[in-house]
């Protein structure tokens, strides 16, 4: 496959960037796509030519590092994360956009890389239980309903990749922090701080700078690990919750 | 080492509703609801044009006695309106702190660019700034007669609404608001159900049907007055 490539480069957080025209031959439908940008990198390394940065880790679609927009859309047109995204998706002869996350929250360091610090400081305000763990205790000791178990399992599988903030139009983190909300809000082993994580989290989600939710939909659609909309409408109703019980203590 | 003395307050349920994106989008959703709900009732009442001058006059007074005599002239009418101006109020303001936040959020625009979300959502901002103006023309020309055209008759309400009927504008103007608000209840009913924590998967999609009966009730039913002038239906 032949690619025309329209990548984001820009040099440093402060620096103005733009987006560069690349050539690339020689591409296989079997190549993942950040595969295919390595391809380009060692070109333009050979040429002498400063590489793309782009952020990457397990490339199996499970530590939420790959972060690129991919025509528009957050991981490209398939509901995988960018890894797992292979060049079958594309036709011979395609020209490609590539640009890094947008949201005021997440800066860009350079090309295609963003600080994604934000959500770390998110679960460091409440997306955690305190108490003491050590090794993985007995199943049957906290007995758990299957429901909601299934429920805490189906918002534990957020990797916080952040594509549902660069899909949103309004940059908002409401998906991310909802998630992380629902997953440990229903299990008993989350109880005891069930009120003020949802306080303390949706508070650092707005000190962050992330946007209000305006239920478009976005969110949902480009995440890689299916997170439902209707998440941020429990994150919601926790949230009403535990206002209402702070106010009548 | 000393404990610190916790000295800060605990802030009021005003404060931390007022200054947090889900509670000022909860008093988006209230204040939407409130106006829903009036919009029903004055939709349904606006329907008595269709049969005659008499019935819909004796119904326009009747909301002036409403409570009698527990209420005093006009107090119930007056009543309900400074809850319509807060309503108003509090739903543009925290529109226009939210949306300022929303786009403070999202400075740089992607080069690669596709329609998001559907028309409906889309046009929230301006389809609410159109209503807002709406709403003022409304009031100007029907209940104080201020921009009225053609001689406004205070206690006439039948011959006055005819009247504004009777000219193109107010029929261009009175549709394109009647059709803007049918767009923001489709996506402002199932918002404010999301908002108050009310959605579910299962619920899901009476949520949705019941978002649009509701605007297109209110659509037909609203716009059924100028088209019933224009046709000479009511004259």
């Amino acid at each position: 496959m032949k690619l025309t490539l329209r990548v984001w480069r820009q040099r440093a957080a402060d620096a103005d960037g733009a987006m560069s025209t690349y050539e690339v031959d020689g591409i296989s439908p079997d190549m993942s796509f950040l595969e295919m940008l390595d391809t380009l990198n060692e070109d333009l390394i050979l040429r002498g030519e400063d590489p793309v940065a782009f952020d990457h880790d397990c490339r199996e679609g499970i530590c939420g590092a790959c972060s690129l927009v991919v025509n528009g859309d957050a991981h490209g047109p398939e509901r995988t994360t960018t890894c797992q995204l292979h060049m079958r998706s594309f036709q011979d002869g395609d020209t490609i956009d590539v640009e890094p996350w947008r949201a005021a929250a997440f800066p860009v360091i350079k090309d295609l890389v963003v600080d994604r610090s934000a959500f770390d400081r998110i679960i460091q305000a409440g997306g955690y239980i305190t108490a003491p763990t050590g090794a993985a205790p007995e199943a049957h000791a906290t007995p758990v309903p299957k429901p909601d178990a299934d429920f805490a399992f189906e918002h534990a599988e957020c990797i916080g990749c952040g594509a549902c903030v660069a899909a949103c139009p309004n940059g908002a983190a409401m998906l991310f922090t909802s998630a992380k909300i629902n997953h440990l809000n229903v299990l008993p082993q989350g109880a005891p701080e069930r009120e003020t994580r949802v306080l303390e989290m949706v508070a650092q989600m707005d000190e962050e700078g992330f946007g209000g939710c305006t239920l478009a939909g976005e969110c949902a659609t480009a995440c890689p690990k299916g997170i439902p909309l209707v998440s941020i409408t429990g994150m919601n109703r926790e949230w009403l919750r535990a206002t209402r019980k702070a106010a009548g203590r | 080492m000393a404990l610190a003395t916790r000295t800060d307050r605990r802030s009021s349920i005003a404060r931390t509703v007022w200054d947090s994106s889900v509670g000022k989008k909860t008093v988006m959703a209230v204040s939407g609801l409130i106006m829903l709900l009036y919009l029903v009732v004055h939709m349904i009442g606006n329907l008595k044009i269709f049969f005659g001058p008499d019935e819909f006059n004796h119904y326009a007074h009747w909301l002036r006695t409403v409570g009698a005599p527990f209420m005093h002239e006009e107090w119930t009418l007056w009543l309900i309106r400074v809850v319509l101006v807060a309503a108003v109020v509090a739903h543009a303001v925290s529109a226009y702190q939210l949306s300022r936040r929303d786009i403070r959020a999202r400075p740089a625009k992607y080069v690669h660019r596709r329609p998001r979300a559907s028309y409906a959502t889309r046009t929230m901002r301006w389809g609410g700034v159109i209503l807002g103006l709406f709403i003022v023309w409304h009031v100007l020309d029907l209940t104080t007669g201020t921009v009225h055209s053609g001689g406004f008759q205070e206690g006439h309400p039948y011959q006055n609404v005819v009247d504004t009927f009777s000219t193109w504008y107010g029929d261009v103007v009175y549709i394109v608001a009647m059709l803007a608000l049918g767009l923001h209840v489709r996506h402002g009913f199932w918002s404010a159900a999301q908002t108050l924590g009310a959605g579910s998967r299962t619920r899901d999609r009476a949520l949705r049907a019941t978002a649009d009966v509701l605007a297109l009730l209110l659509t037909a039913g609203f716009i059924a007055v100028p088209v019933g002038v224009m046709t000479k239906v009511v004259s």
